[in-house]
Order: structure tokens, then sequence, then C-alpha cells
């Protein structure tokens, strides 16, 4: 292994977070506390509990989520696209460095940000509604898994990406809705029968169902399903992962 | 440092060769083929030019060995490892410096060649990086983001991250193209000074003067073929034509008729006479025309010869080869 390589990229890759702290941090931050403000304490107080859970706090879960995904895709698949488009990339492909090290260096760094920000939004969360986490091993297992798998989604977009717009729309059209439409603001369980169906394709239904559970106990989906889900899309992810290093996929010509 | 005192009776002539490439081919996914079967192997410790025109395959022929192309054909040895097979021993040994200035934009220089060092998988070493950067003059600007310096001092950084991790084998790709006069001399310092310990060079240029100027040894490159590689002594000697300059007691106005079967030119003061030659003739033809000027009543106080430049050998192969 060559760790020196690792620690390197990790560093860049962090140093590169601090120094657009507004961006990767604070942005997320101020947005989420506008989905409490506006979602939890406005429309909120005029809600039903959902399963026996106030709806300022239901969200909690879902809006953390939301801002992981999001920001993991596009962390990843930024620090990645960015050399490519610049052309640094060359230093990457020409060091002694293999696929998997470069795919724990970026994929690592773009998590460890995430999950920084999922514990910041949590902790700004506290500041606007009472909240409890009955299983906070799980919670955590959760945000890093969820992490991880999504940066290497980011990842793979990025490495796709032939333009900013690819980089961009994917996030737009793929991962906002999906992540909308899974179960967020709501339980699915309040969709009708067939909505609720086609809702079981939906990755991110499994997600923030699993998520949920690990705050409140209760859950759309058995737990077990929810981390069974994951990991086969983990899996599928560094499937992705290792063919496009295998064939050198949009990386070397 | 301890480099340093590398012995030098170890370059010898029997020495394996540093790279060994044999019958590499690439053809680029649009269907072009770059390389054809190219066989060349690089001797430890020497400087060697590849030399060709625009679009000959140089950047493509380094890009693989250096794994940012992937061959379609053919073998590399980069100091005994495969490139693709033992891709770690062979990448940490070569430095490269490519064709075009690509470099981050935020990160200080002391950064971003930092970074290199720890990619190629060497601990931090802040002597060797500070030795580096004063060496190439961007010691001053250790401390600045990279788009705040110049394009010359981009390249200068560049030439800092391809040495930051001590390889033996550097690679710089058209290195002076667009650079100044400044960057050329400390570049060449810094080239004779890596090659005084040891480190192989391999520069691409279609430059002449470049690879008369830095090799040891040259290799022509022209549409994916290697047609010649020499040394540059003997390629010069033995496909060189040499130049003989009559200086004149007395000034010509015009070249004497008897003398026009040896194309002399004369100069525009009409105080020389040249004469051009093959040195691969079986005569040179100086004898008789020595003995025609004087029948001509010619006198001269002098005669020098020149060696004519790898230009015109270039021309030459390129016109008559491949
Ligand atoms: N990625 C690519 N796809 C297709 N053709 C390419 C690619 N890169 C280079 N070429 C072609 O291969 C030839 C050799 O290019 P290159 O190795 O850059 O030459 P040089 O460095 O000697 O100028 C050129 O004709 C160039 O157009
Ligand atoms: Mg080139």
């Amino acid at each position: 292994m060559n760790y020196y390589a690792i620690r390197s990229i990790y560093k860049f890759e962090m140093a590169r977070a601090w120094r657009t702290l507004l961006q990767s941090i604070i942005a997320p931050v101020i947005s989420t506390s506008l989905y409490f403000i506006v979602f939890g304490a406005a429309i909120g107080s005029h809600m039903q509990e959902i399963d026996g859970v106030s709806y300022g706090a239901f969200i909690v879960p879902g809006l953390i989520m939301l801002s992981l995904l999001t920001q993991s895709v596009s962390n990843a698949s930024f620090a990645i696209y960015f050399p490519k488009f610049t052309g640094t990339i060359y230093e990457l492909l020409s060091a002694p460095i293999s696929p998997l090290e470069i795919v724990v260096s970026y994929v690592g760094a773009a998590a460890t940000k995430s999950v920084i920000l999922g514990l910041i939004i949590l902790a700004t969360a506290y500041l606007f509604v009472p909240l409890r986490i009955e299983h906070p091993g799980w919670m955590v297992l959760f945000l890093i898994l969820t992490a991880i798998t999504f940066s290497l989604l980011g990842f793979i977009i990025g490495i796709w990406a032939d333009g900013f717009e690819k980089l961009q729309l994917v996030p737009l059209l793929v991962v906002t809705p999906l992540t909308f439409l899974g179960g967020s603001f709501y339980s699915i369980t309040m969709l009708p029968p067939f909505w609720q169906t086609v809702a079981l394709f939906n990755p991110v239904v499994y997600l923030v169902s699993g998520f949920r559970w690990s705050f409140f106990g209760v859950s759309d989906v058995d737990v077990t399903i929810s981390v069974g889900m994951v990991i086969v899309f983990l899996i599928l992810c560094l499937g992705v992962v290792t063919w496009i290093f295998k064939t050198g996929y949009r990386l070397k010509s | 440092m301890q480099a340093r005192f590398w012995p030098f009776p170890l370059q010898s002539a029997t020495m394996q060769p540093i790279i060994a490439i044999s019958n590499l081919s690439k053809t680029y996914a649009s269907g072009f083929q770059a390389l054809k079967g190219i066989d060349l192997a690089i001797n430890t410790g020497e400087i060697f030019a590849l030399l060709g025109p625009n679009g000959a395959g140089k950047t493509t022929l380094i890009s693989i060995i250096c794994g940012i192309v992937s061959p379609s054909e053919g073998t590399i040895l980069a100091d005994g490892h495969d490139i693709t097979v033992e891709y770690r021993a062979a990448r940490s040994k070569i430095g490269l410096v490519p064709q075009e200035l690509t470099t981050d934009a935020f990160e200080t220089v002391w950064a971003t060649v930092s970074f290199s060092r720890g990619l190629f998988g060497k601990p931090a070493d802040p002597a060797h990086i500070e030795k580096i950067l004063r060496d190439l003059s961007l010691w001053d600007k250790r401390n600045s983001p990279i788009r705040t310096l110049s394009g010359g001092m981009k390249r200068r950084v560049m030439i800092a991250k391809a040495l930051s991790h001590e390889p033996q084998i550097l690679f710089l790709d058209e290195p002076t193209a667009g650079v100044d006069v400044e960057l050329r001399r400390d570049m060449w310092d810094v080239v004779r000074g890596l090659r005084d310990r040891g480190v192989t060079i391999i520069l691409t240029t279609h430059y002449i003067e470049e690879a008369e100027e830095m090799a040891d040894r040259i290799g022509v490159i022209d549409k994916g073929r290697i047609i010649l590689v020499e040394d540059k002594h003997e390629l010069m000697q033995k496909l060189g034509q040499k130049r003989l300059t009559v200086l004149l007691q007395q000034k010509l106005n015009h070249i004497p008729p008897e003398l026009a079967a040896y194309n002399l030119e004369l100069s525009a003061d009409g105080l020389e006479l040249v004469y051009t030659y093959d040195t691969q003739g079986e005569r040179t033809g100086i004898t008789d025309l020595l003995s025609a000027l004087r029948s001509a009543g010619v006198t001269f106080k002098d005669l020098q010869t020149t060696q004519s430049s790898l230009e015109e050998i270039f021309v030459n192969l390129v016109r008559n080869g491949a």
C-alpha cells in the first residue's frame, strides 16, 4: 500500500474543503436551517404527529440524509472531475498508486466531509426541535455507510462527466428527486398503495427509513432490509468503479 | 545527496538499459495509429533526445511509458520492471514534466510540490523540497498560490513536482516550448546537475538545436516510427556535412570560372569562400580545391571547418528516409 499517497490526497482534499468552507459547510447548514424553520416550525405546528413523533422532529433524519446525499455526490464528483478538467490528472495516472488507493483517498475524503456536515446539521437541528436518538451506534453506521456509498456514486459521476453540465445535471435530475420522493418529509405509508410500491424501487427510501429508525425506533421498512439495501448499493458502486479502472474508461486513452 | 557520489564507471556500455521498449504500438480509439512497432533502449545516465516533427508520436510514447495512455501492443521495462504489471516499482522511479502547462490553481507552490512527493510514495522531506525550489528559483514564491504565478513560473513548478520524489528517470516533454531564456538556462543547469548524479533524462523536442545542445544520444521519430538512433557526435559525423571556409587575402568580386565545379559560395564582403563537402564521401575534394585555388591565383590567409547542424541532418533524413 502506498500510504503516503493516500495521506497526501486525503490531506489535499480536506484542505480544499477548508479553503471553501463557506461552500462546503456553511451553505448546507443555512439551507437546512431554513427547512427546519419552514417545515419544522411554521408548517410542522399544524401537522399531526407521525408514528408518535412530532413533525418537526420527524423530518430531521430525512433532512440530514438529504444533505448527506447531495453533498457526498457533489464533493466526490467535483474532486475527481476537476483534475480531469484542468489536466492535473496526469499526475495521478503516472503515480505509483493503485485504483483502490485512489478510490479510498478521494471517497474517504468526500465521505469524511459529508459525515462532519451531517453531524453539524444534527447539532443545528437540536437548536430547533427536541430530539432523541434511540440507537446512536446505528445512526453513526448509517451516516458513514451512506456517505461512503454516495461518495462512490459521486466519484463515478465525476469520472463519467465530460462537461460541467453533466456534472450538475445528474445530482439535479436524479439525486434530488430521489431524495425528495424518498420520504424525507413524510412516511411512505402515507402514500397511495400504487406509489408505495413504486417508492420501494427508490434506494433513498431505505436510507431515510433506516436512519429515521435509528432516531425514533420506527420505520417504513424493516431496518435489516435498509442496511442490506445500502450494502447492495455500495457493492454495485464498487463494481462500477472497479470496471472503470480496469478499462481506463474516461481516464486513459 | 548521496547520489552525488554515484560512481561514474557504472555507466558502461554493457549495462542493461534503464528503459527497454519492444514492439510498442498504439492505436487510439479514433483508429489513428500513433506508434508503429517501436523498439528503443535508453541507457542509464544518458540524456536522450527524441527528435521529431509535431504529431510524430513523441508525447504518445512518453505518456505510455508513464502510465497515462495505455499501449495497444508491446512491452516496456523501466529499470527492469514491466510498466503495466509492476507499475508501482516502475512508476516510482519516473518523473514527468508534461508538455501542457497543467497545475493546480489554489494550492501554494510548497503544498503542491510536497503533495507530489507523497503521491509517489515518499515520506516528507522539507530539506529536499527546499533544495529543488531554490534550484528552480521558486523559493521566494513558495507560499504563493499557483494561480498568481506567471506561465514560466508555473512551468518551474511542474519541474519541481516531477523532481520532488527524486526520480531516477526524468521525462521532459517539449521542455522549452514557449519558455524564456532565463528559464531555459536554469532548466539546463538543473538537467546537467541531475545527469551528474546519475539520473537518466529523456527529452522530446522538435527544436534541433536543443537536441544538439543537450543530448548524448538522439533518436529521430517520424509518423510513429523511430527512423534512427545514434550517438550525437557519431550522428553528426556520419551524416553531417562540413563547411570549409577559406579566408582570402584579397577581396574577390566574383568566383573565378575555373572554380565553378566546386559550387563555392562567396561571402557578401568578398573575403570568404565557402566550400561544402560530405564527410561520408570517399574523398573530400579539399586537396583538389586548394590546388585549383592556387592555379587560379587566389591567395588565402586561413582555413576554417565547421560541422553542419543537426537541423540539416534532420531535414535530409526526413526527406530521404521513411
Ligand atoms: N487521444 C488521441 N486520440 C486520437 N489521436 C490522438 C490522440 N492523441 C494524439 N493523437 C494523434 O497522435 C499523433 C501523435 O501525437 P503526439 O504523440 O502528441 O505527437 P507529438 O508529441 O510528437 O507532437 C498525432 O497525429 C495526434 O493527432
Ligand atoms: Mg507532443
